[in-house]
């Protein structure tokens, strides 16, 4: 088995380099969830490449929850970031309790989507930006080609933050050339000792995954310093600053909602609901 | 309290200037002073100093050069004319440019009226005896415009104007519509070309003023050039010879205003701003060629004119410093390429303001002020998402200190699981007196799928005197 693994490791190079996609292997933006960083090729998130993101169901209008997960990225690291938006709701001091500083963000508020891609590719083409974030409710193929190119080209960190902008607007998978595309969606939080908020769980799904597969952790959602942890006994410990909650077994019922909510089903109702409206 | 200028007129004494009151008073420009007199006894004069308004014309036209297009030409005594092609996108449309070149002249103590129309005859008409003080006339549309206004709007001799009236001609619409020849063989050719001025059919050049100080440099061709790679080709020459000019003087260009003369007698502008003084080449001609698509060179440019209308003082030194140190310039080129395509105010960064009401506790700032290291309260949780306004929904809630059992937003029910809260907002007596008793009690809630959301009630809960108890949505934590 062991004697394998350098074959199969330079056949998927050789795969990578023909696919055109993993051209350099460069190593990835870490989260620090080890289960996470495992399963992604290159041990993180691409730099140089974009990621698509969601809201998950009712979220998908705001994308509240895939911008606070975007800022955690972005948190730690170095550099201006660019962050184009059609309308002016982002609230700057939710970005900064994810632990993006304010003086790091340069907003581009860019009207119409057609703007917001001109920006979102203008600041990829400039190296020294830590992050491109764009808020646009569809990118197809070519535009996301074409960021995906002045990513690779600057090595800038690119998100397209996926966000419909009427109320009840849902999600619609389209073909992109977008590295990763995330899923973010919030889930029960477990219950605190006292009355009030413990920290907010996420449903992280990774639905799409260039040289790698899908897959679904259940986080807790960006600290202070926009690191997420895995919601289990395990992270519970890791993070000393918040009380560990009695080992109960909330995160495996937590655990099997996932899998309850039947997402490709929601996604066709949603659908059909769209033409209706149109009709 | 009316006021008027008088000065004279040959021997006699009339009046030169006349503001509101006075001509609300029944006073006009041109009426002997004695009438003036008679009409309003102890009417304030002031004596009319012609030279004085050339001289604060001028001055104004200089000023709004720099701020508002590279194109300005004097309609003297009382009036300037802006080619705004190319500038309006800076400001954010052609509305935005009017309100503020309406607010620049009001900060100076100008009273103003502004017409924008695609003729220099009917903006001129248009601003003077136009309904209202500011006039947007859609291209094409300026023969409608004018068709009610007076004859005296035309820019004709008095005695012309007088001559037409005499024939029953009140209005430009009337005139318009009768057969030239005859108005021709009348009064000349005056009266054709300037209903032709003002609906377009015949060109008016302008007759730009030239201020001697500011950093210009010119190219001429000797055969007119007109691809997009010549174009480029000479706004790469003309901007390393303007920075070569700032160089010497050790300026930055703030703004940038390069002018094609085309050889049929009109003009092409590109104007770009940058946010903090700058003379590289390389940052001037990208900014210049974004723009270049704007540009028609109809069938050749003969002059090119690269002109640096505002410039600030810029040392060596800082052309290596900027945002986030190192990597100063492209950053600065970023944001110059935005700004020109998007406009200036759309480009901005977030920075706390000492408020506790959460929609007042961002302001923007310059993409590029210097970074402020001050933040919001960390410990304070604040939504992704602002409402603004915040949305009202429908609760159950018990008073006061409690969160409420459920809340329904846009007609969705969300039964709640976990609440934090109340942190209490009061309000800014300092700024409205509305807002001396007002109190916010705002939470932070989630509900049964885990949506978190941030909810106010409009009052304390027990004292009616707060706020009216209503409760609203104000934003969304994940």
């Amino acid at each position: 088995m062991s004697g394998h693994a350098p074959l199969l490791a330079e056949l998927r190079e050789r795969i990578a380099h023909l696919d055109g996609s993993g051209v350099r292997v460069r190593p990835g933006l870490p989260f620090g969830v080890e289960a996470i960083d495992r399963h992604l090729p290159g041990g993180g998130l691409l730099r140089g490449a974009l990621h698509e993101v969601s809201g998950a169901g009712e979220d998908f209008t705001y994308g509240a929850a895939a911008a606070l997960f975007i800022a955690g990225v972005l948190a730690r690291l170095d550099g201006p970031v660019l962050w184009c938006l059609r309308r002016r709701d982002l609230f700057a001091p939710g970005l900064a309790n994810a632990g993006l500083d304010p003086d790091r963000v340069i907003y581009a508020e860019a009207g119409d989507a057609k703007n917001v891609l001109l920006a979102m590719e203008e600041g990829l083409r400039h190296a020294p930006l830590a992050g491109v974030v764009g808020e646009i409710d569809r990118i197809g193929l070519t535009a996301s080609r074409r960021l995906n190119l002045a990513a690779e080209e600057s090595g800038v960190l690119a998100f397209a933050l996926k966000r419909g902008w009427r109320h009840g607007d849902v999600e619609r998978e389209e073909p992109s050339a977008a590295h990763t595309r995330w899923r973010v969606g919030a889930m029960p939080s477990r219950a605190l000792e006292v009355p009030g908020l413990g920290r907010a769980l996420w449903r992280l799904e990774l639905t799409r995954c260039r040289n790698g597969e899908a897959a679904q952790w259940l986080v807790e959602a960006c600290d202070e310093q926009g690191r997420i942890a895995l919601a289990d006994v395990g992270a519970a410990r890791s993070a000393p600053a918040t009380p560990a909650p009695a080992p109960v077994a909330v995160p495996a019922e937590l655990s099997d909602r996932p899998a309850a909510r039947p997402s490709p089903i929601r996604r066709a109702a949603g659908g059909g609901a769209v033409r209706h409206r149109r009709a | 309290m009316p006021f008027v200028t008088a000065g004279r007129d040959g021997s006699r004494r009339i009046l030169c200037a006349v503001d509101a009151a006075a001509r609300k008073a029944g006073l006009h420009v041109g009426m002997p002073v004695a009438e003036a007199q008679a009409l309003l006894p102890g009417l304030a004069l002031i004596e009319a100093e012609p030279e004085r308004d050339r001289e604060m014309l001028d001055a104004l036209a200089i000023e709004i050069l720099r701020r508002t297009s590279p194109m300005v030409a004097l309609d003297a005594p009382d009036g300037l004319w802006i080619d705004t092609t190319g500038c309006d996108h800076l400001f954010g449309g052609e509305a935005a440019m009017l309100a503020d070149l309406r607010h620049c002249l009001h900060t100076a103590g100008y009273a103003c009226r502004v017409a924008l129309t695609g003729t220099t005859g009917a903006a001129h008409a248009l601003a003077r005896f136009g309904r209202s003080a500011v006039t947007i006339i859609p291209p094409g549309g300026e023969g409608v415009a004018v068709s009610a206004l007076p004859l005296a709007a035309l820019r004709l001799p008095e005695d012309t104007v007088a001559g037409l009236r005499r024939l029953g001609f009140d209005t430009i619409g009337q005139l318009a519509t009768v057969p030239r020849a005859p108005l021709v063989r009348r009064f000349g050719m005056e009266v054709t070309r300037r209903l032709d001025q003002v609906s377009g059919a015949a060109a008016e050049p302008l007759d730009p003023i030239e201020p001697p100080d500011m950093p210009r440099v010119k190219l001429g061709f000797i055969e007119p050039i007109g691809t997009p790679e010549h174009l480029a080709r000479a706004i790469a020459d003309l901007a390393d010879m303007l920075c070569v000019r700032l160089g010497e003087e050790g300026l930055g260009a703030r703004r940038l205003d390069l002018v094609f003369a085309r050889v049929d007698g009109r003009t092409e502008i590109i104007r770009a701003g940058t946010a903090a003084p700058n003379r590289e080449p390389r940052h001037l001609v990208r900014l210049l060629i974004e723009r270049l698509s704007t540009v028609d060179p109809g069938f050749g440019v003969e002059t090119m004119t690269l002109s640096a209308p505002l410039a600030e003082p810029l040392d060596t030194r800082q052309i290596a410093a900027g945002f986030a140190d190192a990597a100063g310039g492209d950053i600065a080129l970023l944001v110059d390429t935005l700004a020109n395509r998007l406009g200036a105010h759309r480009l901005y960064r977030a920075a706390p303001v000492e408020s506790d009401l959460p929609e007042r506790a961002v302001r923007t700032v310059a993409p590029l002020a210097p970074t402020l290291r001050a933040g919001w309260p960390a410990e304070l949780p604040r939504p992704v998402r602002l409402f603004d306004p915040p949305e009202e929904v429908r609760t159950l809630a018990k008073m006061p200190d409690h969160p409420p059992r459920f809340f329904i937003w846009r007609g969705q029910r969300h039964d709640i699981t976990h609440a934090d809260g109340p942190e209490r907002v009061f309000g800014e007596w300092w700024r409205r007196e509305a807002e001396t008793t007002a109190v916010r009690d705002y939470f932070a809630v989630e509900d049964e799928a885990g949506a978190r959301f941030w909810l106010f009630r409009d009052g304390d809960g027990s004292d009616r005197e707060t706020g009216s108890y209503r409760w609203f949505l104000h934003g969304l934590f994940t």
